[in-house]
């Protein structure tokens, strides 16, 4: 390998920081949710930067354990959106701060 | 030499592209610049030899997940749209000021600590047999664990998208429950059903025209 795992990682820090610099500023959920799967593949960035030096397989199926997370979490997340979206609600998270009917 | 140039280049798309789903004011966009970035993702893993995973990664992010989102998207139309809010300057560098913090800490961790050369492995190494054998072995309980997340997101999914029925009184008689009156044929209801629960408003009838 010629580029060392850090700097992989280190891209990974840079991504993860863009992603939560999104989650603080944007109020759109969906722009929030895009923000959030950066800030997840970041990390599995880093997972697989990490199980390659180590020559393991075991951070490669924490990443695939990852993506189901994220799948499910945009699942459940964009259902939440539509369901707000029929009723009329304002799509905005400052406003969007309690999940009742 | 390539390798490097690859990094490089992935790198640089990875950066730019997640900047241009945080900064464009277009979900729509958004959406479109995550699928550039998870292109850039899978370059990475398969710079590392993770196969398999820059497959799933390009099959189930860019072809599944993406796809939701920009459904999702188009059905909202402009209601996606960021809400139009004058946002106090101090929300805007406090959230810079967090962010780059964590980036420089992080940074300067990586920075200050020594590395191993990575671990020679073999050339199975992140294929799907080898993935495959771990996830079904050792981390059984994580598979069937996240099989469990999956069903569980998905019944989420359907109960968040199904619209309720209408809420009724204590006692109200339910929909099955109610008293049914035979509806007398109308040529609407002869057309579109008897046994439909479309309200159908009977049509007086008319007199025969008496032809001569």
């Amino acid at each position: 390998m010629h580029v060392g795992v850090q700097w992989f990682v280190g891209v990974s820090a840079v991504l993860f920081g863009i992603g939560l610099f999104g989650v603080f500023t944007r109020r759109s959920p969906i722009v929030l949710l895009l923000s959030v799967e950066i800030m997840l593949n970041s990390c599995n960035l880093a997972l697989i930067a990490f199980s390659r030096q180590m020559g393991q397989t075991s951070g490669q199926i924490f990443a695939l354990v990852v993506m189901a997370v994220a799948a499910s979490e945009v699942v459940v997340g964009l259902g939440l959106v539509v369901a707000l979206a029929r009723r009329r609600v304002t799509l905005d998270v400052d406003s969007l701060t309690a999940l009742r009917d | 030499m390539t390798y490097d140039i690859v990094f490089v280049v992935a790198s640089l798309l990875a950066i730019a592209s997640a900047l241009g789903v945080v900064l464009s004011s277009n979900p729509f966009h958004s959406a479109l610049f995550l699928i550039l970035n998870l292109a850039a993702l899978a370059t990475f893993y398969l710079l590392l030899s993770a196969d398999f995973l820059a497959a799933a990664q390009v099959i189930v992010y860019a072809g599944a997940v993406m796809i939701m989102f920009l459904f999702v998207t188009a059905y909202l139309g402009g209601h996606a749209n960021e809400p139009v809010v004058d946002r106090p300057v101090w929300q805007t560098l406090a959230a810079l000021v967090a962010a780059a913090a964590i980036v420089i800490e992080l940074v300067f961790a990586l920075a200050k600590a020594s590395y191993r050369p990575a671990a020679p492995v073999s050339p199975l190494y992140g294929s799907a047999q080898n993935v495959a054998v771990g996830f079904l072995s050792r981390y059984l309980l994580a598979f069937e664990a996240t099989s469990i997340l999956l069903l569980v997101a998905a019944v989420g999914g359907v109960v968040l998208g199904t619209r309720r029925p209408q809420s009724r009184a204590v006692g109200e008689p339910g929909a099955f429950e109610r008293e049914w009156t035979p509806v007398t044929p109308t040529v609407q209801s002869a057309v579109m059903g008897v046994e439909t629960s479309f309200p159908v408003t009977p049509v007086p009838a008319e007199e025969p025209e008496v032809k001569h």
